[in-house]
Order: structure tokens, then sequence, then C-alpha cells
């Protein structure tokens, strides 16, 4: 069997607040392989960022892996320390975040903080840091990057912001850039071009990217991949022909149902889909979605829905999809 | 900047002559006069001594005389300690009042900051509720009482500390204590909610996703966002400390400036209240000017206009 940059297994991930066990994610499992594009959608809650942060290990405090793996790059990352983790982040993978406006350090320089990430994980000195922090900023895009490295960040648009993330992130050449709705806080316009960049410097740099998004439009015209989230499960995976044209999940076809048209000019949002999402403090025995269903059975209310592969990378969880199986199967020993 | 420093200059002479201009007439304004409260003293040796010091002209005459003077440096004499020149008062008196009171800063800072950050580190912890409540009792608590109590217990009951003068440098420990009693509990507040406030911005997620150790993502990231507002704080809480606190000097019988201008104001020594509040107001405004340049260096941007 082939090695994948990530692959997350059986991963359960609760946060122990005081209100109780929050089950962020319920079994997840998911994998990558070097230099692809996974794209991860999925409505607000469903685990998209706590599944990310996971595999940079950076898990906000309550949160623990309860059971499964998160593998990366040869990595355990569960049963690393501190230490060695962030030996890991920014070096072999890298993050950018939704809202460029807040993510950088406001009193420190764009220079001092590309830098920094050069300094941790290298062996260059400041000169050379310097030197290396002004390419990257050429590379992301920016125009006179000598004097923008000594500006700060509030001197800058949120798009400009953006790419100054992305040139830290990409500082030390990471196998993977994760990228958590890179472009939701960002005009229209400036969202393609941000997003174009990622793409570019994927190819340039040959690195995998998991692109976190609410929006079908990108996915589709972007990723290799892509993964349905739904209360902290991947309920759907495939390619991105699969999950467009084999869909196999009643949330998958929802969501693609609340997309008007594909390939319209202006990429679509989102479109909630009717009824209130999961309360992960007392998740349902059954299927997430069944509450929401429109196909929903009696053993959807009961039992969980296991997973059924439908291809090598195509897999889904629905208990309308095993019923058909089972009837095909019956059909055939008639 | 220059341009900037030039105005805040102009500013600066601006308040202080308001300042003294006021001063003067409120003062003037008040009923009674340096020499009222002296029985002994002849109707002819106070019209003598009025006349000398030209308390006799009129009040704008007597105002115009005055600034005419002070531009020349002169803050003329006291008018209750004979032969003594106010600006000499003033520069033998607050030396001491900024010593007990550059103490009191640099203790309340060293203290206040790192306990400030503990509580914020320990948020919902045994020591975050701890540290809060003894900072909650710090600031409820009236000056005299921690002064008169400290007194009590170290100097006189337990017979551990002096309780009069500035001789050695344990006669530093009670009133340094009772001075920077209340910034200390403030700044530890004032810290605790900054730290916090920084510890859940995005730029520290940032910081982490990098691979930056929790030491330097928290002295380098968190802490110079976070101590921005004691900053603010700190500039007021200066000029007040450094100029001393008369509640303190009276009790610890410390010679200070505190003490000094208290007195001037009910003896009405006209020249003394005047010099002593021309440079409070100096002192003030110098302070206010440093503060702000600190604060652009920590907080890029502040745009200094
Ligand atoms: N620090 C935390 N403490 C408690 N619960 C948390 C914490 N972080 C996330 N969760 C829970 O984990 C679940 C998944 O959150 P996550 O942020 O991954 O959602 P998401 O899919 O990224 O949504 P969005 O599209 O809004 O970013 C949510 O139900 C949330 O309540
Ligand atoms: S398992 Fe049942 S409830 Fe869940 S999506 Fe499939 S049909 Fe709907
Ligand atoms: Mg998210």
């Amino acid at each position: 069997m082939s090695e994948h940059l990530v692959d997350i297994r059986n991963l359960h991930l609760s946060f122990f607040t005081p209100a109780g066990e929050v089950k962020a994610l319920n079994d997840v499992s998911l994998f990558l392989d070097e230099g692809e594009v996974l794209g991860v959608v999925g409505e607000s809650g469903s685990g998209k960022s706590v599944t990310a942060s996971a595999i940079m290990g950076i898990t906000a405090d309550p949160g623990r892996i309860v059971s499964g793996k998160v593998i990366f790059n040869g990595h355990d990352i569960g049963s690393l320390d501190e230490k060695e983790l962030r030996k890991i982040r920014g070096k072999e993978v890298s993050m950018i975040f939704q809202d460029p406006m807040t993510s950088l350090n406001p009193v420190y320089t764009v220079g001092n903080q590309i830098e920094e990430a050069i300094l941790l994980h290298t062996d260059k000195n400041k000169q050379e840091a310097r030197e290396r922090a002004v390419e990257l900023l050429r590379l992301v895009g920016i125009n006179e990057p000598e004097k923008r490295i000594k500006q700060y960040p509030h001197e800058l648009s949120g798009g400009m912001r953006q790419r100054v993330m992305i040139a830290i992130a990409l500082a030390c050449e990471p196998k993977l850039l994760i990228a958590d709705e890179p472009t939701t806080a960002l005009d229209v316009t400036i969202q393609a071009q941000i997003l174009e960049l990622i793409m570019e410097l994927k190819h340039k740099l040959g690195m995998a990217v998991i692109l976190i998004t609410h929006d079908l439009g990108i996915v589709s015209s972007m990723c290799d991949r892509i993964a349905v989230m739904y209360a902290g499960k991947v309920i759907e995976c495939g390619t991105t022909d699969d999950i467009f044209y084999n869909t196999k999940h009643e949330y998958t076809k929802g969501l693609l149902r609340s997309v008007p048209n594909l390939y319209e000019e202006e990429s679509t949002r989102l479109v909630a889909i009717e009824g209130t999402p999961v309360d992960m403090l007392n998740p349902p025995a059954g299927c997430p979605f069944a509450p929401r269903c429109p196909q929903c059975m009696k053993i959807c209310l009961k039992e969980m829905p296991p997973y059924h592969e439908f291809s090598d990378i195509h897999y889904s969880a629905c208990w309308l999809t095993q019923k058909a199986e089972f009837e095909e199967a019956g059909k055939g020993e008639e | 900047m220059t341009k900037y420093i030039i105005k805040r200059l102009v500013m600066a002479v601006l308040t202080v002559f308001i300042v003294a201009t006021l001063t003067f007439f409120l003062m003037n304004a008040v009923p009674g006069g340096p020499y009222e409260a002296e029985k002994s003293i002849s109707p002819q040796a106070k019209a003598a001594l009025e006349a000398k010091f030209g308390l006799d002209q009129p009040l704008f005459t007597q105002y115009l005389t005055y600034m005419k003077n002070i531009l020349h440096g002169d803050f003329g004499p006291s008018l209750k300690q004979r032969g003594r020149e106010v600006i000499d008062i003033i520069l033998t008196k607050f030396p001491v009042s900024a010593k007990v009171g550059g103490l009191s800063v640099l203790v309340s800072l060293i203290v206040g900051i790192p306990v400030g950050c503990i509580a914020a580190l320990n948020r919902g912890k045994a020591s975050d509720s701890t540290i809060i409540v003894i900072a909650t009792i710090g600031i409820a608590v009236p000056s005299f009482v921690v002064c008169s109590l400290s007194m009590y217990l170290f100097g006189v009951k337990l017979g551990w500390l002096p309780t009069v003068g500035l001789m050695s440098w344990k006669n530093y420990i009670m009133p340094v204590f009772a001075l920077s009693f209340y910034p200390t509990a403030y700044i530890v507040r004032l810290m605790r909610s900054s730290m916090l406030d920084a510890l859940g911005q995005d730029y520290m997620r940032t910081a982490r996703a990098k691979g930056v150790s929790e030491a330097v993502s928290l002295f380098k990231h968190a802490l110079r966002n976070a101590i921005l507002p004691v900053v603010t704080y700190v500039g007021p809480m200066m000029a007040y400390t450094l100029t001393g606190s008369f509640i303190v000097e009276k009790v610890f019988t410390i010679p200070g400036l505190g003490g000094e201008f208290v007195s001037s104001i009910t003896n009405r020594d006209y020249m003394m209240i005047m010099g002593t509040t021309i440079f409070l107001a100096t002192l003030m405004v110098f302070i206010n000017f440093v503060v702000d340049i600190v604060y652009k260096i920590i907080d890029p941007r502040i745009n200094l206009k």
C-alpha cells in the first residue's frame, strides 16, 4: 500500500467543555497524496477547521483526540509532543486562515513575520532570511517587495495581507498547505486572484493543498477530490466528478440542489438546507442527517450508516445506497 | 516626527500657560491671604510685607509681573518660609517624592505585569481567582487604610520597620508599599484582561501554526499587544505617584512635594502654590508626551499627528 501524505483514520476528537463533551469529529477518515488538491466542504460547524487543526497538531484547548490516528508525512501527530510538532508546523505543513485582517500581528512588520518562519526552520542568518522574504513577497505577486517588507499589516489591503500570509506559509516550501476559507473575507475580484495564486504556487512548488470552503464553485474548478463533511463526519468523499455527477449521499445531493448553476460566472455559495444542524453535545444514534433528510428511513434513525465504497476513492455513508446494494444483491440471487 | 514634536511642544507651553493663568485668578478669588492667619502681625508689618511682594498692586498687574518673572525662570520667594525661593523648595522636595514615587511605579510594573499575565495564562484556575480577589481588594481599599494598617502592623505592633523619615532603605518599604498598592492592583487587572484578549487573537493562532514556541508567542506576539493599555494607564499614574501623595507623606513623615503642596494651599502661600502648580503641570505634560512616544514605538498603528 502506498504511503499517503495525510492519512486520517477513524478520528474521534472532542472538546471537553464545562457544558459537556462536544463531539466535534466522529469517525473522520480521509487521505491525501502528495501534490493533490483536496476540497473540504460542509456547513458551518461540520468540523472542517477542527480537522485542519488536527493535522497541524494545533487543536484548541479543551479539545483532545479521543481515538483514531492522524498521520502526516509519516508522523503520528497524536503521539508527538509540542516540541516535535513545532518542528513540523510551518515547515512541512502550513496553514492560512479566513481573515487576513486579523491573522497578522499588527505590531510587527510584514518582513519580521515572514522572516520569523524562515529563521525558525532553516539555518539562514538574518540577512539571508530577509533576502528570502523579499523573494517570497515577489513570488506571491507583491510589487515593490523591498518597500513592503518594512511596512506594517495595517498599511496593506486585505488581498495583500492574504498574500503575505501565503508568503509566510510557503516560507519553508511545505509539503502541504491548508487553506481554511482563504477568501471568504475578501472582495469577489480579490478572491479569484488569491485562488489563482494558490493554484499557481501549487504547480510551481508541487505541494499538496487542502482547501476548506463553503463555495462549491471553487472546489469544482480547483480540486482533484472533494470531501463533504456533516456533523463531524466525512459523509462522502470522492473525485470531483464522483461528487458532482455520481452523487451518493443525500446531504451531498441537497448541497448540489441548492446550487443554482455550477457553471455560471459567479461562484455560488452554499445555500442552507432546511432544518437545523446537529446538536454536537448530544449527537443522535443514527444518521446525523436523518432529521433533515427527505429520504429518511427507519433504520436511519436507529443506526449509523457504515461507509460504503463505490470505488477505491469514492465512499459514502448513507443507508440508501446500502439498500440499493442489498436490492441489487437480492436480484442477483434470484 | 519633528513636526509632531514641535506641535506637541507648542501645545505643552500653551497648556502650562492656561493652567498657570487659571490657578492665579482662582487662587486670588478665594477670600483670605497669606498673612491673615498670623495674629501677631501688626497692620503696619502686614502692609509692609504685602508691599514688598507686590500684593498691594491691582490683581492684573500682579499677574503680568508674575508671568514676566517666570519667563525669566524666577518663581519668586515663598511668602511663608521666609528667605527661601520657591524654586529651591521645589528642587529639594521633589527628589524626595520622586524617589519614593519612582520606586512605587517600578514595583507596580514589576509586580503588576507578570502577575496579570500569570492570571491570564491560568484563566479560571484557582491561582487566577486568588489573584483577581486580591487585586479587587487592592483597588477597593483606600490608601490611608493601607498606610495606617501597615504602619500599625509592621511599624508599631511588630516593630520590623521604621515609621518616620527616610534614613535607610528600610524606611522606603512601607511608603513604597502603600503608594504602589493601588496601581499594582490596577495593573494586574488591566494586564490580565488585555492579555486574555491578545491570547484569543487570530495572530496567535498564526504564530502557533508557524511553529513558534510558547515562550516566543507569549513574549513576542502577545505581550507587546497586551501591554498597550498598561502604557496608557502608566502615564497619569506616574505623574500622580512621582509628585508624592499627601496622605502617604503625612503618615510616614516624608518631607516631599505632596505635603508641601497641600500646606502651601492651606497657608495661602501664593508664590508657592503657583510654583508647584506650574511645576506639576509641566511634569504632567512631559510625562504624557513621553507616554505617547512610547505608545507609538510599541504600536505602529498609532498615527502621531
Ligand atoms: N475551542 C472549542 N471549544 C468547543 N467546541 C469547539 C471548539 N472549536 C470548535 N468546536 C466545535 O467543533 C465543531 C466544529 O467546528 P469547526 O470550527 O471545525 O467548524 P467548521 O466546519 O470549520 O465551520 P465554519 O464553516 O463555521 O468554519 C463545532 O460544533 C464547534 O462547536
Ligand atoms: S442514511 Fe438515511 S437519513 Fe442519512 S442521508 Fe442516507 S437516507 Fe438520509
Ligand atoms: Mg472553520
